[in-house]
């Protein structure tokens, strides 16, 4: 793989993680922003929707972190060695 | 119990606590500064600190006092609203990890300028850049130094002046002696502390509603009715939630404290590794936070904490008393303390960053100063921003500061975050381009703060505020990204162009 190909692989991944972490975000500052009674509603004694969907925020960023990391390490820096080891490019 | 709180009283748990960090932390120095003889050493750590340990910095120059006592006395106040913050501030730290953090330990060497002005004409980005860090540092510095002076007035019994003096002398010395080696470790130190006292306080609160969080939200909408439940008076219209939500967000991606902290670790899988810890470390305190807000609504009482400060502010402290009386009041206090001291030293390691590497080695000595003077020129800057952070904490007694924080995000968000991220994945970016979009984002987003209901109506009392919003991310970011497409593609740089290749090698592979 080139370094180039690389390079476009990364930007992709990180483009779409990216999109959807604000997509998640901003999903739920709307909701916050257009329909405080939906947000409202009590799914169990003590438990709202609204409270429910901000801690399910905050896996979201955990899990897109965890996703990219694994890709990362696994994928990435393998390539980008093999890419140092072919020697340095002309 | 409000009338029994010993809160604003000499506390002697509190001060011995609070003694032994600065012992402890003084001794971390000594043994830093040992190890601090290179310019490398005194702004990157020698870049030896590990993806674990810079997480734990990461998390503890971020958490700052605003977020552990502002937060929790938000949710204490009025419920639910505190997670829109909370949230805001953890979504920013995958987009730091997605689109900045790698590229930012393989292209630069102290300041996130060293990035933006990588394949650029070095002095006109370097002094555009440089002063966008710095208005981020200096209005982060105030709204810290504003904070710790009243805190510590309401939790030490100590007098405003005092508290700033202390606190910028203790500072002072971590970063003058111990440069970054010294900084980490003591976010590391204050990392574990109040994530550990958080979680202490959390385990507290739980054990009285059967360790379920639900028994005790359950038992705040019982007292104060279910609107603690749900969105309340913070988000007044749709606008307003996506500026604040745009500033928070990518913010984080623009703060010079944040950003430096990646050239400590050795490479960019390091890089990569630390924000892996620091999502984990800061969403858990998030979370903790929201229940210490709710312990202290349902067990200290909404009166209570509002009698003691008007924002909210001691609502985790007053939790504590109640919870394990004067001694974890005095624990909770001197963690508080610990923290701001963290964050600040952070902050005035950036600015003085940003003034001898960026100011005066690259642009007045165009990168040719010795070593010696590298080093001494840091020094010397470290001082010039200690007794800025001392005379801003002194000249803003007794301002209403809350505000400051939320333009410090949105400057960096307007200013810098567009900079960045376009110098490194847009090969068509100009000097033009990156000099107009931190000055139009910088002044955009200072300009209409000015305008905003927060400064006209809240402090000048104003009937009406010119700019309708409270956070100006939302016109302000895109302005910047705008005017740098603009004024990059107006004025092509073929030079800047074909530099983008070598670029985008070192990006990927790392130094050569």
């Amino acid at each position: 793989m080139t370094l180039g190909l690389l390079s476009r692989q990364r930007w992709r991944i990180a483009t779409a993680l990216s999109a959807v972490m604000t997509l998640v975000y901003f999903g739920f500052v709307l909701l916050v922003a257009f329909d405080k009674p939906l947000l409202a509603t009590l799914i169990a004694p003590g438990l709202s929707l609204g409270v429910l969907l901000g801690a399910l925020v905050i896996l979201a960023a955990w899990i897109l972190t965890w996703y990219y990391v694994r890709w990362a390490n696994a994928h990435l820096d393998r390539r980008v060695s093999e890419i140092r080891a072919a020697g340095p490019p002309a | 119990m409000n009338s029994a709180s010993l809160l604003g009283t000499p506390n002697p748990t509190a001060i011995g606590f609070f003694l032994s960090f600065v012992a402890l932390t003084l001794v971390i120095t000594w043994w830093a500064a040992r190890h601090t003889r290179t310019t490398e050493e005194f702004f990157a750590a020698g870049r030896r600190i590990s993806g674990r340990q810079n997480g734990f910095a990461l998390a503890g120059d971020y958490m700052s006092a605003a977020s552990f006592l502002g937060i929790a006395g938000l949710v204490s106040t009025s419920g639910f609203d505190g997670l829109i913050y909370s949230t805001g501030w953890l979504v920013g730290w995958p987009v730091v990890l997605f689109l900045i953090a790698e590229p930012l330990r393989n292209l630069g060497r102290y300041t996130f300028t060293d990035v933006v002005s990588f394949r650029l004409r070095q002095r006109p980005v370097r002094i555009a850049a440089a002063i966008g860090a710095l208005a981020v540092v200096s209005l982060y510095l105030i709204a810290q130094m504003v904070g710790a002076g009243n805190l510590i007035k309401l939790m030490f019994g100590l007098s405003y002046e005092t508290a700033i003096v202390i606190v910028g002398a203790v500072m002072l010395a971590y970063v003058l002696f111990g440069g970054m080696i010294a900084t980490t470790w003591v976010q590391i130190v204050k990392a574990a502390l109040l994530l550990g006292g958080a979680a202490l306080l959390a385990l507290l609160v739980l054990a009285q509603f059967g360790f379920n969080p639900l028994r005790l939200f359950a038992a705040a909408a019982g007292r104060y009715g279910a609107g603690v439940l749900a969105p309340g008076k913070l988000i007044s219209s749709p606008w307003e939630a996506v500026s604040l939500g745009l500033a928070l967000m990518f913010g984080t991606a623009g703060l010079p404290h944040i950003l430096m902290r990646f050239y400590t670790v050795p490479d960019a899988r390091a890089a990569r590794q630390s924000v892996f810890w620091a999502t984990g470390l800061i969403g858990c305190f998030y979370l903790l936070t929201f229940v210490l807000g709710f312990g202290a609504m349902v067990l200290v009482g909404h009166d209570a904490i509002v009698a003691v400060d008007k924002g909210g502010n001691m609502a985790a402290p007053l939790l504590a008393e109640v919870l394990g009386g004067k001694a974890l009041l005095g624990f909770i206090a001197a963690v508080a303390f610990a923290t701001i001291l963290a964050v600040v030293a952070g902050l005035t390691l950036s600015g003085a960053a940003a003034l001898s590497h960026d100011l005066w080695v690259s642009v007045v000595r165009r990168g040719e100063a010795p070593h010696e003077e590298q080093l001494k020129v840091a020094r010397m800057a470290s001082v010039l921003l200690g007794v800025l952070a001392v005379a801003l904490g002194l000249l803003f007694k007794g301002q209403n500061v809350a505000f400051m924080v939320g333009l410090a995000f949105a400057l960096a968000a307007s200013g810098n975050f567009p900079a960045l991220v376009l110098s490194v994945y847009w090969p068509r970016f100009t000097t033009g381009g990156a000099v107009a979009a931190i000055v139009t984002g910088t002044v955009t987003a200072a300009v209409l703060i000015c305008f905003s209901p927060t400064v006209q109506v809240d402090i000048l009392h104003h009937e009406h505020a010119w700019f309708p919003l409270k956070n100006p991310a939302l016109v302000s970011m895109p302005l910047a990204f705008a005017v740098a497409v603009l004024v990059s593609l107006a004025a092509p740089e073929p030079a800047a162009r074909a530099a983008y290749a070598a670029k985008e090698q070192r990006m990927i592979l790392g130094e050569p």
